[in-house]
């Protein structure tokens, strides 16, 4: 099947909605399936073969947190080139709601036109006041797919209609086996946090105020913090005196990510909210990393109800600090979380996600018509 | 004086035609979009009613479950319009039943034959939800008042939810 994958948000940043895309798309590569990812890109990033550039991104304030979105007639006139040179059998748009080149894919094309929803939130300003204006080009979507359960509702609110759920999946295998990091962990006192710095809802000041409860009574205990954002925000939050105890490793790359995951006691998940699946916690997971989240109700799910990894009250500091003294001192909870964990994950493994993923793909393809470019 | 209304009057008809048309185009389209997922929810349903017949004539299952399945199946596949929706949902309700025996997959050898019943399961629940979707946004298109007054949605029936129950056996489920 020829299947071309559009992306909204610039591929060489990572995020979740990137990395569900990579993997999605190397499952059917795997499976024997042609296909191309459109996404915007930095302008000396290194690509992998299936993936093409759709132009520069703009950091634009979207729905809580500073998204990097590509838009305007110029990148509309090369997804149109990318639609009619790629003779596609289906279309899969991601977060076609967002003002990025998903919705430009929708706006330019025809034919079978599959959309997934990653992101859920309470009540969207910005969806409700663009819902009319999205409407045709959401209208041309025949097949829609929802991550999570919070994102199919949040789907059925703002835009009416309903979606299947598949789950995000997890290349498990990748993130078996890694080098820890050098300087770092496991030793008994490392905690670890992925993530932007900067985006509040991924929680890292609680995280960063249950470690100065913490550090003083703990001399060996350490901070690793792997994501972009600015190192000096982070000091801000942080007594001096602790300021060498804490590594900010800024952006990693993906190998160093698996690393890290491996370098850590403790992976530390201090998310507020708006989480709509654990993609970060699954790596984790993959990995065998101990782990503490918040029990917000998607890492509450994917944790098995505390089973697979502990968890604490959401946006509670003492609570954090508390769990995390328990699993500092007690090694071989440590060692059984880790274990349930690398057990709980098996189910989001990737193979069985494309697989679903692709029944959707033969569902709406029915017809022999190929996606074209839409003359509007 | 008499050309400024001319010229007021010609653009505002101008202008009602342009959006009367892209109204009745993008009703178009939803009638398009709503008769492909009905043939694809058909061939859906379809599929599943012949690997059930399938699985049933295979050998593989013990002669009672056979004639269960067999019987469900065959009463799916020749329901009229108005017995469709309750024929397909007592399929469903006999598969669970079938596959969720005891030991079903120990005894059952044939990883192809459930593999295409697995896929044909949920390709029911998908194409469905799809239909289901396609119904509700062009009977909100065809309520408009616009719509109706103009006559836009021609001679198209107003159309209908497919309402079953397709909940897939629990040894099948995806997770």
């Amino acid at each position: 099947m020829r299947i071309g994958i559009v992306c909204p948000y610039l591929w060489d940043v990572p995020g979740g909605v990137q990395a569900h895309v990579r993997d999605l798309a190397e499952a059917l590569i795997e499976d024997g399936h042609r296909v191309s990812v459109i996404a915007p890109a930095s302008d000396d990033a290194p690509l992998p073969a299936y993936v093409v550039s759709a132009g520069r991104a703009v950091p634009v304030p979207y729905n809580g947190s500073v998204a990097r979105l590509t838009f305007g007639f110029l990148s509309a006139n090369r997804v149109r080139k990318w639609i009619r040179e790629g003779r596609f059998d289906v279309l899969h748009v991601h977060e076609p709601a967002v003002p990025s080149i998903g919705v430009l894919a929708c706006w330019v094309a025809r034919g079978p036109i599959v959309a997934t929803f990653h992101a859920s939130y309470q009540r969207s300003r910005a969806m409700s006041v663009a819902a009319p204006m999205l409407q045709s080009a959401l209208e041309k979507i025949t097949g829609r797919i929802a991550v999570s359960d919070a994102a199919r509702k949040t789907l059925v609110e703002h835009l009416g209609g309903d979606a299947v759920l598949i789950p995000n999946g997890v290349t498990v295998g990748r993130y078996a086996e890694a080098e820890p990091l050098p300087g770092w962990g496991p030793d008994g006192g490392v905690i670890g946090f992925l993530g932007r710095m900067d985006e509040p809802r991924k929680g890292l000041p609680v995280l960063l105020e249950a470690f100065a409860k913490l550090a003083p009574e703990r001399p060996g205990l350490r901070l690793m913090v792997a994501g972009p954002g600015d190192a000096d925000d982070v000091y801000a939050r942080v007594p001096r005196d602790l300021h060498d105890r804490v590594g900010l490793l800024g952006l990693v790359s993906e190998a160093d990510k698996v690393r890290a995951y491996h370098s850590v006691d403790i992976f530390c998940a201090p998310n507020l909210g708006g989480e709509s699946f654990g993609i970060v916690l699954t790596e984790a997971m993959s990995a065998g990393a101990p782990i503490l989240a918040s029990d917000i109700p998607a890492f509450r799910r994917v944790l098995g109800d505390g089973q697979a990894g502990a968890l604490f009250a959401t946006g509670d500091a003492a609570a954090l600090a508390r769990e995390a003294a328990r699993m500092l001192d007690d090694q071989a909870l440590r060692a059984k979380l880790s274990a349930e964990a690398r057990l709980a994950v098996r189910k989001y493994d990737w193979s069985t996600v494309a697989r679903d993923v692709l029944r959707v793909y033969e569902t709406v393809v029915g017809a022999p018509v190929s996606v074209e470019d839409d003359p509007l | 004086m008499t050309t400024t209304v001319i010229l007021v009057v010609g653009t505002i008809v101008l202008l009602t035609a342009v959006y009367i048309s892209w109204r009745a185009g993008r009703l178009d389209r939803l009638h398009i979009r709503l008769e492909t997922a009905q043939a694809a929810l058909d061939a859906a349903l379809l599929r599943r009613s012949a690997v059930c017949l399938e699985l049933a004539g295979s050998r593989l299952l013990d002669p009672a479950t056979s004639l269960v399945l067999a019987a469900a199946a065959h009463e799916a596949r020749t329901a009229g319009p108005d017995e469709r929706e309750h024929a397909e949902s007592d399929l469903s309700r006999t598969l669970r039943a079938v596959v969720d025996q005891e030991r079903f997959r120990e005894k059952v050898h044939a990883p192809e034959l459930l593999e295409e019943l697995d896929s044909a399961v949920a390709k029911v629940v998908y194409s469905r939800r799809f239909y289901n979707t396609a119904v509700g946004v062009t009977r909100v298109a065809q309520r408009r008042w616009l719509a109706r007054t103009l006559r836009l949605a021609g001679h198209t029936d107003y159309p209908l939810f497919f309402e079953i129950d397709d909940a897939p056996p629990a040894a099948l489920a995806a997770e």
